[in-house]
């Protein structure tokens, strides 16, 4: 570790490891209410079930974004992070408001929760990914301008890289874009529409940046290669990303009743989105094999390679196959969705906050730069353990999808809703046994910290 | 990349292009909040519309269901369900008020909301209003 404030991403590192966890476990209940209907009904019915497993993704990812940022932008500035003690303090803040959102999800039932929350002031609540209470949107934002003006004075002050300009400029796009989360009007369709501005522009759109100058800095850290060839293709990929990504927020607006001019626009902008992300496989895979020294953090290699790889095809390869309008006439909200839903945010957003832990972490322990090569070994097979497992979810959920859309929306006697999801069972049954997989790759994972042994040192 | 192409290069294309693509969003935001009224009937938003929306939200019914193909996949689309119950809005009604608060057995379940009169009436007239929108002919079928 360069700087001593940088420690201060440990606590968000490991507040988002322990909030994955909860994800995943509620993940796994929805997975046995897929096919056990009445499975902890009406205790938890699905809704809370789904709503705590993506809104604890969202929060533990935004802890793990905000880490990275605190460890990247002192070290890429050259100069002690502006105020360690805000940053610990908004950590403080943002886990409470997080843990006291998913406890009201499951303690009391949604509609009090909206009740004793005011929802009647300011209606936010109730759309998808944006469940939580006003406050706790009010409280997001307050935490996100500390946290933006913690490292905004850090930049100041210190040197201005490209990497730290784009962390920079992704940080403020998302806490820009969350602020039409408070827009809901009483029209359906405009609702509909500027939701999107939020959750496209979010995970198309300025979450590319920050992926983008993580991969940057991790690539430059573990790999050595210059700075002005990893910046120079950190600007191509995130070019391309904005160009394709915000025209491309259009594959949302085929059927919600925006005019259907959108259907040309979006099928071809989003059809050129996995371009960028194509490009961060190229990248990855050129700095490593292009490298100037062998760094000993071999898992953290491991994971930026696996990142690129994995954001490719589960948002490159899984969101073409499904993102021309003629094919969406047919896949859209169907099992097709989820599928692609699942790899892309684990192949693009879990990895690469994985990635920039792995590569972090070990410093923020005191080691020099990695572990040992028994705890590599052990967070090696994690890693392949959740990708594989993640891999099978998602051709699971493909399998089902296939299948919900010819039995339902295709033939001249589609059927039930209801029938086609009894009649493809087997496929939740199997995605369900790939989310065991997983969970016991997430218990391999955190298991990698505690397993000891002599560091593994720096080469070359 | 290949040394005559520079990093300053790469930097004005991200700006150049972000920049120019995101004002042609604007632009056809702008144009589209325009052409709206045509397809989502605004005129037919009343009171139980507003109050069925609402109600909507804040039973997270999103959290169970699509409409108009977003939100979760566990129970039927509900952008539709009006013609699919037959343009009634007391078959939707009676759906709703109907589920057994315990669940149905070995089934996926409806959780039972107790919602009041009026609140029954602004759901119904709020899905009823959502069939209506002009969707460029989605779903493909009756079944959602
Ligand atoms: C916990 C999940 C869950 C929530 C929350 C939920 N529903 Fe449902 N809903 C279901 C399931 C499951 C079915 C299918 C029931 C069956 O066929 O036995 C259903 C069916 C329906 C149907 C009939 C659809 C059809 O085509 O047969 C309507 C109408 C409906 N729900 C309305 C609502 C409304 C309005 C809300 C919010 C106030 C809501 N639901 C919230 C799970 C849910
Ligand atoms: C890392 C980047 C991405 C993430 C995390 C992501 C995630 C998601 C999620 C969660 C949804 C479901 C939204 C909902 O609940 O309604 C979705 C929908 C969709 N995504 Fe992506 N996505 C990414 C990139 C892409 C790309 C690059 C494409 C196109 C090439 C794409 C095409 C689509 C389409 C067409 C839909 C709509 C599906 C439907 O009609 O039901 N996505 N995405
Ligand atoms: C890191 C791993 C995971 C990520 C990133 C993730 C992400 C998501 C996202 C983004 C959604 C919303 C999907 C959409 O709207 O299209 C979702 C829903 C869901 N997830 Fe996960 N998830 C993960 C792991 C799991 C596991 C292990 C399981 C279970 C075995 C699971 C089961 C579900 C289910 C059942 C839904 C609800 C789908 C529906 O709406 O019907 N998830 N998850
Ligand atoms: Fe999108």
């Amino acid at each position: 570790m360069k700087f001593q404030s940088q420690a201060v991403a440990k606590p968000y590192f490991i507040a988002a490891i322990v909030l994955f966890i909860g994800q995943i476990i509620f993940g796994l209940v929805m997975g046995l209410q897929y096919v056990i209907g009445d499975f902890l009904f009406p205790a938890i019915p699905f809704n809370v079930a789904r709503m705590v497993h993506t809104n604890l993704l969202i929060i533990w990812l935004l802890f793990g974004f905000m880490g990275s940022a605190y460890y990247l932008i002192p070290e890429e500035s050259e100069t002690e992070l502006y105020s360690p003690k805000l940053a610990i303090a908004l950590f403080w803040i943002f886990l409470a408001a997080g843990v006291l959102t998913i406890i009201g999800y499951l303690a009391v039932p949604y509609a009090t929760l909206a009740h004793i929350t005011g929802n009647d002031l300011l209606p936010t609540m109730g759309r998808e990914f944006l469940e939580m209470p006003t406050i706790t949107k009010v409280g997001i934002v307050i935490v996100a301008l500390g946290f933006l003006f913690n490292i905004g004075m850090t930049v100041l002050k210190g040197r201005k890289t490209a990497i730290s300009m784009i962390m920079i400029m992704g940080q403020v796009g998302l806490a820009v874009f969350f602020l039409f989360s408070f827009y809901n009007p009483e029209n359906l369709i405009l609702d509909k529409i500027f939701w999107w501005w939020v959750v496209h522009l979010w995970v198309e759109g300025v979450w590319e940046l920050i992926m983008g100058s993580i991969l940057a800095f991790v690539l430059i850290k573990t790999t050595g290669v210059d700075r002005e060839i990893i910046e120079k293709w950190l600007y191509m990929i995130i070019a391309m990303a904005l160009i394709t990504g915000i025209l491309g927020t259009g594959h949302h607006y085929f059927w919600i009743g925006a005019p259907e001019y959108w259907q040309l626009i979006g099928s071809v902008f989003s059809a050129m989105e996995p371009i960028p992300f194509f490009m961060m496989t190229l990248f990855a895979f050129n700095m490593v094999n292009q490298r100037r020294r062998e760094h000993p953090n071999k898992a953290a290699v491991l994971w930026a390679l696996g990142t690129a790889v994995m954001a490719f095809l589960g948002a490159g390869v899984w969101g073409f196959l499904h993102t021309l309008a003629p094919v969406n006439y047919f896949t859209h909200g169907t099992q097709i969705t989820a599928a692609h839903g699942h790899m892309a945010f684990y192949g693009a957003y879990v990895m690469i906050v994985l990635t920039m832990i792995s590569y972090s972490m070990p410093m923020m322990r005191g080691r020099a730069a990695a572990n040992s090569k028994a705890s590599q070994t052990v967070e090696m097979w994690s890693f392949w353990l959740m990708t594989v497992a993640m891999v099978f979810i998602t051709l699971f959920l493909t399998g089902a999808g296939i299948l919900q859309i010819f039995l339902q929306r295709m033939g001249d006697s589609p059927q039930n809703f209801m029938v086609v999801q009894e009649r493809i069972q087997i496929f939740y049954w199997l995605r369900e046994a790939a989310g065991v997989m997983f969970f016991i790759g997430l218990m391999t994972y955190v298991a990698s910290f505690f397993v000891k042994g002599k560091e593994a040192t720096l080469k070359g | 990349m290949s040394e005559a192409f520079t990093k300053s290069m790469a930097r004005n294309i991200f700006f150049g292009g972000s920049l120019f693509f995101f004002l042609v969003f604007v632009g056809l935001t702008i144009h589209t909040t325009r052409e709206l009224p045509e397809r989502d009937h605004r005129e037919n938003i009343n009171e139980m519309v507003v109050l069925g929306k609402k109600v909507w939200e804040d039973n997270n019914c999103i959290g169970c269901h699509t409409l108009l193909g977003e939100g979760a996949y566990f129970a039927p689309e509900l952008g539709n369900v009006y013609t699919r119950f037959g343009n009634s809005k007391e078959a939707i009604k009676g759906f709703i008020m109907s589920r057994p608060v315990n669940g149905i057995p070995g089934r996926r379940s409806m959780p039972q909301f107790n919602l009041t009169e009026e609140e029954l009436e602004g759901i119904a007239e709020f899905l009823k209003w959502t069939s209506e929108v002009n969707t460029a002919n989605w779903p493909p079928n009756i079944q959602g």
